[in-house]
């Protein structure tokens, strides 16, 4: 129950401020600041993303083994993964609205063009990596543009996580364990 | 003198601005404004200017749009490895400033011929340079490898990757050229038509339900010719496809007649290049291309054939095998199709003809060009000749796959003088894809 109160909230929260940047982008008094607006984004994600990869993947991969997840997952008529899901889900978003975006990054990339590119990607995955438990926010300016970035450490939730990074042969980094961050989710609000 | 200067300049003005907007409003033919030759995949169409200039008004997306319209869900069947979607996110601002991945124009610019290569690129060679100048740092076996090579040398493609990304070729390694099973795939949807439409009743000749008036002595034989095609099977009569909507018979049907009943072979149709001019989404109503109108070799005697369902499948006989090789070869007159009757793939389709080998063994111009595929359980052909014809990787699995390993399927079609030939020898060049991939797997 806590968990839908926490994506009502969320979705609510993002129709409220997705309406108040639709109106020049200006915060109205009394309306939600960039932190709060990116904080209820990522407890959406982050929630989906958890129930996907034990409700959905988890289940059928290793307790009920009726179907495996694959990176391939067309070609091996299999699950996507759950790191792709996030990134089908943002790029969907990328697809209908410039409101915000996201993405997922790490320091230790399978795909480098997953690794950190501006200089607050790179100051931010390092914080959250040297500080487990803490989030990373800071303002950029990118092709002119002023965007408020927040940061969310991504942890591997089951071993899975851990496994799969460790044996795929592109990870730089093969020791990650439960509870590890391994990355970071990147949401971008632009300003002004 | 100046005043007469004055009168001749104002009156040559005022001509020249009314010819340009006559041309321009009401004139059918607008030749007059096509600013450089269009690239051989829009040519047909050069003339239905707002088909992809839908509005003299607004910016880039104006374009944009006019290129999804038609490309966008082969793209995204094509599980494009570059999307749009994938440069919105801001943290490419600095990427985008140098290329703009966001516009299809940006790479694809029309008008341009002289400088257009294959797939219809304009920008230099080496542009994956842009992004992946660090290539070497995880792939070492890049190094030294020129930019210009990444998509030229049979490895890689901007688009579709379907068939060349890494695991893949690792899954493909080491197999023969000639797979052992080869996949035969043979429609026999009449059958599943049947048993989903139990009501239907096969027709003979004296069921023809054309009007008598119109019945000649040469109707008596289209009349036994319809009797022996799949539509007498299904139940199809003449004046299904001869009546119009208010029930008139029509001599000559419209072009359009089979899309009733085959709507996705007519759609697949109007995106190839034999049917584009009838597409639908060309904004002006234009003739069906003729091999007159090409830019590719043909039969003098087949320059003005008109390109509609019927001129590859005669209406009243159906006969798929003419339309799988002679109805393409009486057209085409070039040296890949010429070389095809020496071929294997063509000995197999002779055998296949005199019963010597199972059905479905040989191989046509339609087994590569017009691919069977499976959707829903049913076999289907592939209507659209140039779905998988450029860039030629594309064929890899669609059709090259089927009985060749993967290995060999690269490197036959990264061999130009055995495509011209019909596939006659070995491939000369071996493609090191595979080795490479392989090679940092056992790593």
């Amino acid at each position: 129950m806590k968990k839908l109160n926490a994506i009502v909230l969320g979705t609510a929260l993002l129709g409220s401020a997705t309406a108040l940047t639709g109106c020049g982008g200006e915060e109205k008094a009394g309306g939600i600041s960039p932190q709060q607006f990116t904080d209820a984004l990522h407890l959406v994600m982050d929630s989906d993303r958890a129930v996907y990869t034990k409700k959905v993947v988890g289940r059928l991969t290793k307790k009920e083994k009726v179907i495996k997840a694959s990176e391939h997952f067309e070609d091996d008529k299999a699950l996507p993964l759950p790191a792709q899901m996030f990134r089908f889900g943002s790029e969907r978003v990328a697809e209908k609205t410039d409101k915000f975006s996201y993405s997922l990054q790490s320091l230790f990339p399978i795909n480098s063009q997953n690794a950190p590119r501006t200089d607050v990607e790179k100051e931010g995955l390092k914080f959250i990596n040297d500080n487990p438990g803490q989030n990373f926010y800071k303002e950029e300016t990118l092709g002119g543009q002023k965007y408020f970035t927040a940061i969310y450490p991504d942890v591997a939730v089951v071993e899975v996580c851990a496994s799969c990074h460790n044996k795929h042969k592109d990870s730089p980094k093969t020791d990650f364990k439960v509870g590890d961050v391994m990355g970071g989710v990147v949401i971008r609000v632009p300003l002004g | 003198m100046k005043r007469l200067s004055w009168i001749i300049w104002t009156v040559l003005t005022l001509a020249l601005s009314g010819y340009l907007g006559y041309t321009l409003v009401a004139a059918e033919d607008k030749t007059e404004f096509i600013v450089g030759a269009p690239t051989h995949g829009h040519f047909q169409i050069e003339l239905a200017c707002e088909s992809c200039h839908t509005s003299p008004f607004g910016g880039p997306e104006i374009l944009q749009n006019a290129c999804l319209n038609c490309h966008e869900q082969e793209l995204e069947a094509a599980n494009d490895s570059h999307p749009v979607k994938k440069f919105t996110d801001p943290r490419n601002a600095d990427r985008l400033e140098i290329l703009n991945a966001k516009d299809c124009v940006t790479c694809h610019r029309e008008h341009q011929h002289e400088q257009t290569m294959a797939m219809g690129v304009t920008l230099p060679d080496d542009f994956c340079f842009h992004c992946h100048q660090d290539v070497a740092e995880n792939r070492p076996s890049h190094e030294g490898m020129g930019f210009e090579t990444c998509a030229s040398a049979g490895c890689h493609n901007y688009h579709d990757n379907r068939a060349l990304y890494e695991d893949f070729l690792v899954k493909h390694a080491g197999k023969p050229d000639m797979l052992s099973e080869t996949m035969k795939l043979v429609n026999d949807n009449v059958t599943s038509y049947l048993a989903e439409h139990p009501d239907v009743k096969a027709l003979i000749a004296d069921d023809a339900d054309i009007p008598t008036q119109q019945v000649s002595e040469q109707d008596q034989t289209i009349t036994e010719h319809w009797a022996a095609t799949v539509h007498a099977q299904v139940g199809v009569n003449c004046t299904a496809c001869h009546n119009n909507e208010q029930d008139e018979w029509l001599p000559q049907p419209k072009l359009d007649v089979c899309s009733n009943c085959h709507q996705d072979e007519w759609t697949q149709f109007t995106e190839s290049h034999h049917g584009m001019r009838l597409s639908d989404k060309v904004d002006i109503s234009l003739s069906p291309m003729t091999p007159a109108m090409s830019r590719l070799p043909f039969h003098q005697e087949a320059m003005d054939k008109d390109l509609t369902c019927s001129g590859c499948h005669d209406p009243h006989t159906t006969d798929t095998k003419f339309a799988a090789v002679d109805a393409c070869m009486s057209c085409h007159n070039d040296e890949h199709t010429n070389n095809f009757t020496q071929s294997k793939h063509f000995a197999l389709w002779q055998q296949e003809q005199q019963g010597l080998v199972p059905e479905g063994t040989g191989v046509t111009c339609a087994t590569c060009h017009m691919p069977k595929y499976e959707e829903g359980g049913e076999v289907r052909v592939m209507h659209n000749q140039n779905h998988n014809l450029r860039p030629n990787e594309k064929m890899i699995r669609s059709a090259c796959m089927n009985c060749h390993s993967l290995e060999f399927s690269i490197d036959a079609l990264a061999d130009e003088q055995l495509i011209k030939s019909n596939f006659i020898g070995k491939p000369s060049q071996h493609i090191e894809s595979i080795d490479m991939a392989v090679k940092r797997t056992k790593q």
